[in-house]
């Protein structure tokens, strides 16, 4: 018997790209935030063959977590066909050898940049986003070490401070993305650049959602049916943006978060942000037994928890 | 009551207890010793002038009053029903910024110490309440109209950015932020340096009316002695971090005993 019978055959990259150590660290760091939901878990950032800021971080998290049985749905501003969703999905395709899919109920992985789904999601899948700016005290203490002290002692309250600056100055809340919300009532996080509109799907969600940064080298989680409260003022709630009167162009969808696409001669017309439902809408329309998931959002904008959003807009 | 009960009533100054206590506070930066054993006790209502020149402590003792710095040593205790007893230098960092939030205002001489420059003054004045802990938004700018209202701000101006206003009313801003929360302990440090002889005086007045108003016990660093001479009581003249004298302001400036403070008044005469 020879020995490169007895090796394992050559391989250029190990399965996920990563090495095992990295892997593994990773998800020691997964399981540290997972247990201190919200908290910002420092961690190894390694190098991936992407720029950071293209997901980096997601897609470290990604890859420690995606085992042979997984099928991966990549998204970008809710498109599964954007330039970095499908240079994600290839490339954990292509180191994994796993199934990819554009439908969100038939991932078990679900990576993301400013997007949830519209479909709810389940306690079998996991949803992964790409957080480009992790500490939400940033825009009020510029030291990280000061704001990691305020982070231990609660001292949140110049938050509102923000929020209060809005309404003199806008008469509303501003934030249109990363609005801060507080995570079991302890931690307040930056939920990504997620619109306002999908805030509220972090709340008692089913699914795990892990948030990454890879250029700042920091993860946080929420887990599984964990309360996540969006800031606000007691006698000014939260609002999600209005999105009532706008139908999606091709199949009438309503109530869901549109993208605006500016017409000749001023006008405007509207689409699914979330292309997987879109396409799934559409294929149903044509006549094809297919099934599509309840959503977070009715057609007219009601929330799935009856009472969570005070400020129906 | 009858006539002769009252008269002989205890003077007020023996039966209250002192609101602020400092004992031997002393403070070292590196070689340097900035302040050497210095003991002051003000009584609620009393306003406490500290003059002396530059580099004497007076600002480091007002910082040290505020909670901002560490102390080498000494102790530091108001008279507060939450905080008997405490020595409030061995408080926490949260307990510190509870205490500093809710019993002490203060007033720098530089508006860019006291303000955020770029928010609106009511968020600069609302930010005291917001940190106690205020969560409705109505309530915020109620409170911040009356305490601008208070110190005689312009309320039509209220949601500009203080970057945009005089120096005058900076002062002013940093004074609504100052009584926002009705704190029993004002700290001024040099509040009208820098501002000309008119608005001076205008702010002064409002000093002296809130102080009488709201029944504040402050306390007021300045090396002008007219400005000390319009609002305290009782000053303490300070010079190379020790108290050379104090006693009634009348007194003291009138008559001083101390060759430094001698010198010192003959000087602004």
């Amino acid at each position: 018997m020879k020995l490169s019978e007895l090796a394992f055959e050559r391989q250029d990259y190990a399965y996920a790209f990563l090495d095992e150590f990295a892997k593994r660290e990773l998800r020691r760091k997964i399981l540290k935030a997972i247990a201190i939901p919200g908290y910002q878990v420092p961690y190894a950032s390694r190098e991936v063959p992407m720029a950071r800021g293209w997901g980096t971080g997601g897609l470290q998290v990604s890859l420690a977590l995606v085992g042979v049985n997984d099928t991966v749905k990549v998204i970008d501003q809710g498109d599964d066909d954007s330039v970095n969703a499908a240079n994600l999905r290839r490339f954990i395709a292509r180191m994994t050898g796993v199934k990819t899919t554009t439908d969100t109920l038939a991932a078990s992985l679900i990576q993301s940049r400013h997007r949830i789904p519209e479909e709810l999601l389940n306690e079998r899948q996991v949803l992964v986003l790409q957080v480009p700016m992790p500490e939400i005290l940033s825009s009020i203490e510029p030291s990280y070490a000061r704001a990691r002290e305020m982070h231990s002692d609660g001292d949140y309250a110049l938050l509102w401070l923000g929020l209060y600056e809005d309404l003199v100055k806008y008469r509303e809340v501003s934030y249109g993305a990363d609005y801060p919300v507080l995570v079991n009532g302890r931690y307040v996080m930056a939920p990504s650049p997620i619109p306002r509109f999908d805030t509220p799907k972090l709340h008692q969600a089913a699914h795990l959602t892990l948030l990454s940064a890879g250029r700042e080298k920091r993860l946080y989680a929420v887990p599984p049916y964990t309360d996540v409260y969006p800031l606000e003022f007691e006698d000014v709630p939260f609002q999600i943006e209005d999105q009532r009167g706008w139908r999606d162009a091709s199949t009438g969808a309503a109530g869901k978060f549109m993208s605006e696409i500016p017409q000749d001669g001023g006008g405007s017309s509207y689409q699914l942000s979330d292309t997987g439902l879109k396409q799934k809408l559409e294929r149903q329309m044509a006549g094809e037994e297919i099934e599509i998931g309840a959503t977070y959002f009715d057609d007219d904008t009601n929330f799935y928890i009856t009472g969570f959003l005070k400020g129906a807009s | 009551m009858s006539l002769l009960e009252m008269t002989l009533d205890a003077p007020r100054l023996l039966e209250m207890q002192p609101l602020l206590r400092v004992n031997n506070l002393c403070k070292n930066y590196g070689g340097i010793r900035a302040l050497e054993n210095v003991s002051l006790h003000v009584y609620p209502g009393e306003v406490l002038g500290i003059v002396g020149e530059s580099g004497s402590g007076k600002s480091t003792v007002l910082r040290l009053l505020n909670l901002e710095e560490p102390e080498t040593s000494g102790t530091y205790q108001l008279e507060i029903p939450e905080l008997l007893g405490q020595n409030l230098f061995e408080l926490n960092r949260f307990q510190k910024r509870e205490t500093r939030v809710h019993h002490i205002g203060i007033v720098y001489q530089n508006p860019h110490l006291g303000l955020r420059m770029h928010k609106s003054s009511s968020g600069n004045v609302a930010e005291r309440l917001i940190l106690a802990g205020e969560k409705r938004f109505a309530e915020l700018r109620r409170a911040a109209r009356e305490s601008l209202q208070a110190s005689e701000f312009p309320i039509a101006r209220m949601d500009e950015p203080p970057i945009h206003l005089s120096g005058g009313m900076q002062q002013r801003v940093q004074l609504a932020k100052a009584i926002a929360m009705k704190p029993k302990l004002l700290l001024l440090d040099e509040p009208t340096t820098g501002l000309d002889v008119s608005v001076q005086a205008l702010v002064l007045d409002t000093l002296k009316r809130l102080q009488f108003e709201l029944e504040m016990t402050m306390i007021l660093v300045s090396h002008d002695l007219g400005v000390i001479r319009t609002l305290a009581d009782r000053v303490m003249v300070m010079r190379g971090g020790r108290v050379v004298e104090s006693g009634l302001t009348d007194q003291v400036l009138e008559d001083p005993q101390h060759a430094y403070t001698q010198q010192l008044v003959h000087a602004k005469l």
